[in-house]
Formats: structure tokens, sequence, C-alpha cells
């Protein structure tokens, strides 16, 4: 089956807007046009697209609820990717970059909204500017600006350059970004839906969400249904690193087994055997690399019932040799950089995880300091404003589930019978030691 | 002044947001530009712009990882040691570099070409190790290719002084 959202691997060139048009691009935001904006609104909902950012809200029912008012609306489409291990809007703005302004478009067009503004992440600093004249392309074939498609609504696309800051990935923090603010999270309610950037309507969207769009409103919401499982719709794409030999981005309807996923890009590498899956990056819980967990199909639901998230389906493989102690001490590291130092439990919190894990790693803490970590961890779970605080505590608490012992073989170190795991995982001090 | 040297593209900034501070960002990078870092000049300059105080700049500008506060070298290495990456040896890869360069974290080379630092996640999770020099990616990096580009860039940092360039 060709791909649906990466068809960059299908059709070279497809990004830009020649070829784009060639391959019916456009024809989803023609669609949306001869339709009201309810009626788009309505297939998206009915299609059950589910937010790819994370969250997997339902698109359609996030966008219906943006009230019907005059004056500026906005669409900010969140490509600020910075998920350890998630790569996968990076091939979508690089290579697919048309579809992407087309979602937004249709998304914007649902809402009446005003602006779109594409927060890159700065690192993305060349696609950003591959974006804008990608942009120029669509504005002057009649896509962006006065009257588009000889209809009533205007509609400007931006380009915001991020700068470094996982936490502007929140949806509040990026409106906070772009005004021109510290990017932390705002207290909700307000929720941006009513009161989102500048204090107007606004509708947040990640990039692979938005290319979805244009392939549903083209060939409709029952086509889109008929992908994926019943609650878990769609194609998804899958970012496959660490121990996988063929890492690399994978297109794969919704439903389809880690087991599945893991041999389409090539097994584990070189021939070892599989310890553990991060299925969302650094924010979900570790899974075991069991049968139980192999079996499981990638939906949202069934991968939550596991304990874990599927999240942005940021699929990163730990092999057999993998230290645990050393892995939730590299994620804890990231927390405790990327917090944005608002909400004390999360700021302090970190702090203290990467402290204790420090002194766990270099066998210089007790016993004791593992069931402290546990205890901060759990203290530190739905205490702050954004999900932050609570990703930072996955590593920990889900390494402690499943490989407790690796933890206290650090500390006990004078026990000859304790197998302590071998630092060959780590060979060298890390960052920032 | 950057208000003088950048004007068209100030006006283009200021263009796209109803609201000058949202002007912050994108200045900061053209004061970046020019200074080489943000220096204090430009964060007073950024601030006149968008009619704001300068605390207010700075606090935004120290928030963010892509604005130097300090000078750094030529090339701005910042090698990514996130998990994914240190799986396939991004931590051995970015102390390697800093060996071979002869220098700490987050130093400088005395001929002020190179500064060596680690960053996080930069969603290149596929092509590690790899690194950022100053604002583009250079992916599936080992020794050997690293000491080549090095050679390169001693290269094109000599040819470019010896045309009087900066």
């Amino acid at each position: 089956m060709p791909n649906i959202i990466l068809r960059d691997q299908d059709i070279p060139g497809i990004g830009t807007y020649e070829v784009y048009v060639q391959h019916g691009g456009y024809e989803g935001l023609r669609k949306a046009l001869s339709l009201s904006p309810k009626e788009v609104i309505a297939i998206v909902k009915e299609s059950n697209l589910r937010g790819r950012g994370g969250a997997g809200f339902s698109t359609g029912m996030k966008w219906s609820f943006v009230p019907d008012v005059d004056g500026p609306k906005y669409v900010v489409v969140n490509a600020d990717e910075s998920e350890p291990g998630t790569f996968k809007d990076r091939q979508i703005l690089e290579k697919n970059t048309q579809q992407l302004i087309e979602g937004a478009l249709i998304c914007a067009y649902a809402i009446q909204a005003t602006a779109i503004y594409i927060y890159v992440r700065g690192e993305f600093w060349d696609i950003g500017f591959q974006l804008e004249r990608e942009i120029e392309k669509a504005r002057a074939a009649g896509w962006i600006g006065q009257h588009i498609g000889g209809s009533n609504w205007s509609c400007e696309v931006y380009v915001h350059w991020g700068a470094g800051a996982y936490i502007c990935g929140e949806e509040s923090a990026m409106l906070n970004s772009i005004e021109g603010k510290l990017g932390q999270p705002r207290v909700r309610p307000p929720f941006p839906a009513v009161s989102g950037l500048y204090g107007r309507p606004t509708v947040i969207n990640n990039v692979e969400t938005l290319a979805n769009v244009p392939p549903i409103l083209v060939n409709g919401a029952a086509w889109y249904k008929s992908i994926g499982t019943e609650k878990s719709p769609g194609p998804k794409i899958f970012c496959m690193s660490g121990h996988i030999a063929k890492p690399g981005n994978y297109e794969l309807p919704l439903g389809k087994t880690f087991r599945e996923l893991i041999e389409r890009a090539g097994g584990v590498r070189d021939g070892k055997r599989l310890k553990a899956i991060l299925p969302s990056g650094a924010s979900g819980p570790l899974l075991p690399g069991t049968d139980k967990v192999l079996d499981t199909p990638l939906t949202y639901e069934d991968v939550a019932a596991l304990g874990s998230t599927l999240g942005s389906a940021s699929v990163i493989i730990l092999d057999e040799d993998t230290d645990m102690v050393w892995a939730a001490y590299k994620m804890i590291k990231f927390f405790r950089h990327e917090s944005c130092g608002k909400c004390t439990p999360c700021r302090e919190g970190t702090y203290w995880l990467e402290q204790r894990l420090k002194a766990i790693y270099e066998r210089k803490a007790t016993r004791a300091d593992v069931e402290l970590i546990e205890s901060v961890a759990k203290q530190m779970q739905g205490k702050s404003l954004c999900a932050l605080g609570d990703f930072a505590t996955s590593p920990v608490l889900s390494a402690l589930k499943y490989w407790r012992d690796e933890f206290y073989a650090y500390v006990e170190p004078a026990k000859p019978a304790a197998k302590a795991p071998a630092r060959k995982a780590a060979p060298v001090a890390m960052a920032g030691d | 002044m950057l208000k003088d040297i950048y004007a068209e593209q100030i006006a283009k900034i200021f263009a796209k947001y109803p609201d000058k501070r949202s002007a912050i960002m994108p200045l900061l990078y053209l004061a970046q530009e020019h200074y080489g870092y943000v220096s204090p000049e430009g964060i007073d300059e950024v601030a006149e712009l968008c009619e704001i105080d300068p605390t207010q700049v700075k606090s935004i500008a120290g928030f963010y990882t892509m604005y130097r506060e300090t000078p750094k070298g030529k090339y701005w290495l910042q090698v990514c040691t996130d998990l994914p990456c240190a799986l396939v040896g991004a931590d051995k890869f970015h102390h390697d570099l800093l060996d071979y360069l002869g220098i700490e974290e987050g130093g400088t080379t005395p001929d002020g070409l190179f500064t060596v630092e680690h960053v996080m996640c930069l969603a290149a999770c596929d092509r590690a190790p790899m690194l950022q020099c100053n604002f583009r990616y250079v992916e599936n990096l080992d020794m050997e290719k690293m000491k080549a580009l090095i050679e390169q860039w001693r290269a094109e940092a000599a040819q470019s002084q010896a045309d009087g360039g900066a």
C-alpha cells in the first residue's frame, strides 16, 4: 500500500508545490472550500482522527470547541518536535511540506482562522526557510492570502522559529513563546480554543495530525476509518531508534503489533535479544520485551492497557546489554534540563531525581536512595501545570517496576552474590558530568 | 545598529505579529548573527525595537539554548547525547571529539575555531551520532568522518582569513 503521510517514499519531490499538485495536491482544500466550515469539522470528527502529537485527542472535537466569533482566530502548527526518539514531523516538514501546509489551511478554514503560525523548533533552521518558500508558492497559486479559492475567507501563514526548549512543544507554552514571553505553560482554564494566542480562539495541532487531514477530505471519513482499528483509525508514523537494525520512520496502519513493527525495521541490532521498549520516547513508561508486549497492537488504548502510552510513537529499542540505571539516568538528565522551572514539584523533583540517580549510578548511594527516588517520583505525579512533571517520573518508576534489582545491584556492590550490571553500556562519563 | 543594517528584515518580522513583543525571538537571532552572540548592546537594541525592558529580553535570551550568551568558536559544535543517540555511541563520540580537539566540555579551542557542547535531542535519532554545527545538522558521524570535517573547516577558516573575511 502506498504511504498516505510519508508520500516522499513513493513520489520523489512531493514536498514541492509543483509535484504536489500533479499528485492530487490541494484537492482536499478545494473540497473543504465547497463545504461549510461546520461540515468540514463534521467530516474530521467522523473520521476519528486522533492527535498525533502524543495526547491522542479527537482532532475534530478540538476544532469544534472554537467559538463562532468575529475577529482574529489562529491555527498554531506544533512543529517543535523535541521528544527524544521523535523525528517524524521533520520528515513531513522536509519532504511532505505541502501536505502539511494544505492540512493547516483546511483546519484554518474549518475554524475560520485569520492566520496560521507554524512553530518550527529553532534547530530546524533551514527547514523553516524551505517552508517559507513553499508557503510563497501556495500563496502565488491563490491558496493563501485574501479570498482564498474565491471564497470570503482570508488567511495568512507565518513561520515562527523556536530557539531550543522542549517545553515549547507544550501547547500553552508554545503560545507564550510566540507572544515573546517565557515559554512556560499557562494555567487552564481558559483553554486555547477560547482564549489562546493573543487571547484569541486558537487551535494547536501537531504536524503529523494536520498531514492526515487532506486525504481525509479527499477520500472521506469512511475510507479513513477503514485503516487501522475502530478506536485508533488511520496511518501512523513510527520513529524507530536505539538498538534497531534499520532506524528511521515507518508508516503503518495503527493496530499492527510491536513485533511486526520491529521486524519491519530489521529487528534488534546485531542479532541481540530485546530487553526493553520505550514506545513514546523518554516520556512514556518503559515496557519489558516480553511476548505479551510484543504481541500488543499499536493503538492508543492497547498500549495504555500495558501501563505505557503510544504517545507520538517514537519507539526506542533497548537490547539485552542495556544498563537500565544508566538509561533512567540519561532520561532524567533530559527532563531536569528541560523543566521550565515554573512548578516547584517538577523543578525540584527533576533536580533531586537527577542528583540521587547520579549517586546511584556512581555507586555512591545506599538502598535508601533507591526507595527515595521512587518516593520523590510518586510525589511529583499530577502536581504540575503541564505533563512534563509527570513524564519525568516515568523513566524512574517504570525502570524500578521491571528492573529494580539493577538499582539495588548498584548500591550493594559488597555482596558477592549481587550481579552488578556491566558498565560496558556506558564506557565513558556522561555529558555534563 | 541592527535597525539600520537589517531594516528590511526587521520590518518583515514586525509585519508577522499583531504585537511588537512577539518579535523578540526573531530579533535576538539577528542580534546574534550581527554580534556573534546576544551581546549586551544587542539585548538593548532588541528591547528598544520591541519597546520593552531589556531585562525581559535578557530573560528570553537566557531561557533558550540556541541564543549564545557568550561568544563561541567559529564552528559551534553541539553533539546530541540523549538516550537514542547514546544507545549507538554518542557519548563516546562526544568524548573522542573533545579529546581530539584537546578541550573540555563547553570549551573552545585556543585558535577560536571550535566550541564543543553536548545538547538535548535534535530529532535526528535515526542518524546518530550527529551534531549541529552552528545551525546545520551533520549526521551519521564517526571520528574518521569528523576528523576530515575538522580539517575541511580549518582550511575554510584559513581561506576566509586569507581573503580578509572574518
